[in-house]
Parts: structure tokens; C-alpha cells; sequence
């Protein structure tokens, strides 16, 4: 079964769509997006690395985003804004890493890959990167997941309550790290924050619960993934975009839905 | 043996000493409220409390495996954030239904469990946020101005309920609180906080001391002195304290 490329892009594409969904309602309700984008743009530096330094790509991506988040961490704490950090932090880090790669003499690289993705060309052992990943994220968070939403409803809260919200907030840097390094192979640096945040978004208007956003985001991100597949197979399209435009389309789709029913009543 | 037992606290933010040489206890049972001007450290006290701030010298002992119920002064959930009273109540540890029922009951808002959130109104977003504090039988309360945002008659019936919560489960109570008249009467002791403390008494030695006068005025309209108190002042310390009011 695993023979068939289109069932190996399935499976990374389902796998990425539950690491992305528990983590991407932390991203919206904790105002994160830009700071998922940011991670994301810097694993280009990573990929940059890991190729020069004939390091598997996860590796590189997942030590580089964690730099990035440290680093972010210590200059807003130096009274920088953090959307200006952010900025420019994840830009200067993708252009470093594309500069670098062009350097990269001798080994052939497709740059589209790394950038939208190479969903149709995911190996049997990309695939136990992606599962192994998205498996350590979904238990992390899982695991702590009463701990993290206390700390995001409030700091005090969560300190009123034995817990540190500061450890909370490394968590979450971590799974972001771990999911950014696994969606590379799905859908590229350039759309992972789309995979994180689109889904969660479109999920809100349907939940009652954080439990329930959270599974629901997981729902939507698999359809998008195995739909957007099967768009880009018999159109002819990139794979990677194709599923970040079902996403979207979903999205849309239930805003307008849930915008009708309101209005009804 | 007191619940918390402060000695000889400082808190420093950066060059900034917003706490200095502040003793203070709670014993079982009694309500203390915490007054002062803004910027006077009053919640820079209670995030010492909970260990949310380090201190820079002194110490904090609190009763070992003392039960807290924390009111924070106002909670944000995100639009984004769906999540009924019932799951915020559950989102503590071991947490059971029966329990939840019980604490909304005792803060006086039943019948709320499976609304959301974001649809309350703001006096019953404060007693949902108080029967949460109350949900594993605490032992003290800390209340940081809970009533933020309530009206005039809001905040006293809020108080009310804090003294009824006490007289049914004997809790001890620290609050802090700006609405000076309506927290004074309601207090067994009141702790005059100005960077560090001022005065402290029952509500009536408090009201009348030359330190308290200074910090909020001679007029029996607490709060209005309050609002009207930009000036540097001296109590007989060597040293000058400066201050300003929240504009």
C-alpha cells in the first residue's frame, strides 16, 4: 500500500494536519501567527545548514527554529517590539538561508522543494519523521494541555495554581519547532503558518470547547489534505498550495455559513 | 500558625523598588484588605504571593500545602477561545462536576455551567472567576482588585458574597481593593500600602491614622480622596515617598 505515492502523501499529509491542529488553536488564541510565521521562514537557514553540514534536514530545522525562538525571547525581554524582532529575525534568517544554499556548489537543489513543498516525493522514512513528529507534538501537548490553556487564559492564574507559565510558553516553542520541521517535506516554509492557523480558524465557529476546536481544526486539516491531493492530481497543480487552498476555501466557507446563521436569528 | 507569614519583603523591577521592607501576616479566618494609591506595590504584594514575582530580599512562608483561590483582576478570553463555564471551572486538577455546581452555587451565579465565556456579563464573568478560586476549598482567598469593571452596586453585592463565602467556609481572605468605602467595613484588618506599610489596624484605627490621612485625605468619601491624590507626602519616616495617581 505504501507503494503508491499518492497514499505516502496522504498519510504525511493527515500526519502533519494533527501535529498542526492542536498547536495552531495555541497560535490563535494566544496571538501567535506571525510568530509561527517567523519560525517557519528561519528553517530555511536551517535547510541551509543541514545541507552544508550533511545533516538530516529535520535536525537542522527543528535546532535552528529553537535558536530563533531563544533569540526572540531574549531580545523582546531587551525592550525590542516583538512584531519588529519577528521581522527581522525571520526574514534575515530566509534570505541567509537562501543565499547559503546558492553556495551549496556540487549537490543539485530544487529550491521550489523546500519552499511549497514536495508532498508527492515523501519516502517511507519521511513519512516515520512526519508520524514520529507529529506524535511527539500531539503528546506533549496532550499531556499538558490543561497546564497550557490555563497559562494562556492567565499568567497569574497559572502561577496561582503551581504551575510556571514561562515553562508552558517553552512547550509550545518546542512543538512549533517539531511541527515546522515536519510540514517542510508537505507543504514548504513558505505555507506551514497556513496550516497551522487556517484550520484552527475555520474551526472556531463550530466549537463550544478548546477540546473541541482542537479536534475539529484536525478534521478540517485532513479533508483539506486528502482533498487538495486529489485537486492537485487531476488539475495539474502544486500540491503543497493545493491543500492550503481547500484549507481556505473551508474557511470561507464556514465563515459564511456561520455569518447566515446569525443573521437568521 | 498564620497562613502567610511575610518578613522583611522587597520587590525590585529592574532599578525600580516597588517593595521595601514589608512584614505582614494572615491568620486563619480573618479578612485583610490592602490599600494604597496605584503604583504602591499592592499587586506586586500578591504576585510575591503566588510566586509570580521573585523576591529580591526577604521572605515568604506560607502554611505547607496551603489551598489558594486566586481572583485575578481581570481575565482576557480571547474571542478566539471558545469555552463554556463548566470547562474553565474543570481546568484545575481533579476537578468534579458536583464540586463545580457546588462553587458556582456558593459564588452566587448557578445555573451558569454550560454558557460561554465570552457571554457573560462582567459581574458574572467575576463570580464565575471567583467560584473557580473557590472550587478546592481554599484556605485563603486573594483577591486582586476583583471588582474592576463592576458598577458601584455590582462591587458592594461582590463584597457581600466574599463575606458570606467566609462566614460559610472560614476562609481567610486577602484582597486588595481602590473602593476603600465599600471594603473598609468589610474588613477585620486594613493594610495601608504605599511602597511599603504605611498603617495597618482594624478599619477604624486605620481610617483615622495620620499615614492613611496623608495617602487618601480626611473626607469620609474614601474613594473620591483617592482619585484626587497626586501629591508627595511625609509622615514623620526619613524618607520622601512619590507617587502618582492613575490619570
Amino acid at each position: 500500500m505504501l507503494d503508491d505515492f499518492m497514499v505516502r502523501a496522504t498519510l504525511a499529509g493527515i500526519g502533519v494536519a494533527c501535529a498542526a491542529a492542536p498547536l495552531g488553536c495555541f497560535v490563535v488564541w494566544r496571538r501567535m501567527a506571525y510568530f509561527g510565521d517567523a519560525t517557519a521562514h528561519a528553517a530555511m537557514l536551517g535547510v541551509a545548514l543541514s545541507l552544508a553540514m550533511q545533516m538530516s534536514i529535520f535536525v537542522g530545522t527543528v535546532m535552528v527554529a529553537l535558536a530563533m525562538a531563544v533569540t526572540v525571547n531574549l531580545l523582546t525581554r531587551r525592550g525590542y517590539a516583538m512584531d519588529t524582532v519577528l521581522g527581522v529575525l525571520a526574514h534575515s534568517a530566509l534570505a541567509f538561508g537562501l543565499v547559503g544554499v546558492s553556495f551549496l556548489s556540487g549537490i543539485r537543489i530544487d529550491l521550489m522543494a523546500y519552499l511549497f513543498g514536495d508532498i508527492l516525493a515523501v519516502s517511507r522514512g519521511d513519512l516515520l519523521v512526519i508520524w514520529g513528529g507529529a506524535a511527539l507534538v500531539v503528546t506533549l501537548i496532550a499531556s499538558r494541555w490543561s497546564a497550557l490553556l490555563t497559562a494562556t487564559l492567565n499568567e497569574e492564574l497559572a502561577y496561582a495554581s503551581g504551575l510556571d507559565p514561562r515553562r508552558e510558553q517553552l512547550i509550545l516553542t518546542l512543538s512549533m519547532a517539531v511541527t515546522v520541521a515536519v510540514a517542510i517535506k508537505v507543504v514548504g516554509v513558505l505555507l506551514i503558518a497556513a496550516m497551522l492557523i487556517i484550520p484552527a480558524a475555520a474551526a472556531r465557529s463550530l466549537a463550544r470547547t478548546p477540546e473541541a476546536m482542537a479536534m475539529i481544526a484536525a478534521a478540517i486539516g485532513g479533508v483539506s489534505a486528502v482533498a487538495g491531493l486529489r485537486a492537485a492530481y487531476v488539475l495539474d497543480a502544486p500540491a503543497g498550495p493545493s491543500i492550503v487552498c481547500v484549507a481556505a476555501v473551508l474557511f470561507a466557507a464556514l465563515g459564511l455559513v456561520n455569518w447566515r446563521s446569525r443573521r437568521g436569528t | 500558625m498564620s497562613l502567610i507569614t511575610i518578613e522583611n519583603l522587597s520587590v525590585r523591577y529592574g532599578a525600580n523598588t516597588v517593595l521595601h521592607h514589608v512584614d505582614l501576616t494572615v491568620e486563619p479566618g480573618e479578612i485583610v484588605t490592602i490599600v494604597g494609591p496605584n503604583g504602591s506595590g499592592k499587586t506586586s504584594l500578591l504576585r510575591a504571593i503566588i510566586g509570580a514575582t521573585e523576591p529580591a530580599a526577604g521572605r515568604i512562608r506560607l502554611n505547607p500545602g496551603i489551598r489558594i483561590g486566586y481572583v485575578p483582576q481581570r481575565l482576557h478570553v480571547d474571542p478566539t477561545l471558545p469555552i463554556t463555564v463548566e470547562r474553565f471551572m474543570c481546568l484545575a486538577d481533579r476537578v468534579r462536576r458536583h464540586d463545580c455546581v457546588a462553587a458556582l452555587d456558593a459564588a452566587g451565579v448557578p445555573n451558569l455551567l454550560k454558557r460561554q465565556m465570552s457571554q457573560l456579563s462582567s459581574g458574572q464573568f467575576q463570580r464565575v472567576l471567583l467560584a473557580r478560586a473557590l472550587i478546592n476549598r481554599p484556605e485563603i482567598l486573594l483577591l486582586d482588585e476583583a471588582t474592576q469593571g463592576l458598577d458601584q452596586p455590582g462591587s458592594a453585592a461582590f463584597y457581600r458574597q466574599i463575606e458570606t463565602v467566609r462566614a460559610e467556609t472560614g476562609c481567610a481572605v486577602l484582597m486588595i481593593s481602590h473602593e476603600l468605602h465599600v471594603v473598609m467595613s468589610a474588613s477585620d484588618r486594613v493594610v495601608c500600602l504605599n511602597g511599603h506599610v504605611c498603617c495597618e489596624g482594624t478599619p477604624a484605627v486605620v481610617a483615622s491614622a495620620p499615614e492613611y490621612r496623608a495617602l487618601f485625605g480626611t473626607g469620609t468619601g474614601g474613594a473620591l480622596a483617592l482619585y484626587r491624590h497626586d501629591h508627595d507626602h511625609d509622615h514623620g519616616h526619613d524618607r520622601m515617598h512619590v507617587h502618582e495617581a492613575a490619570e
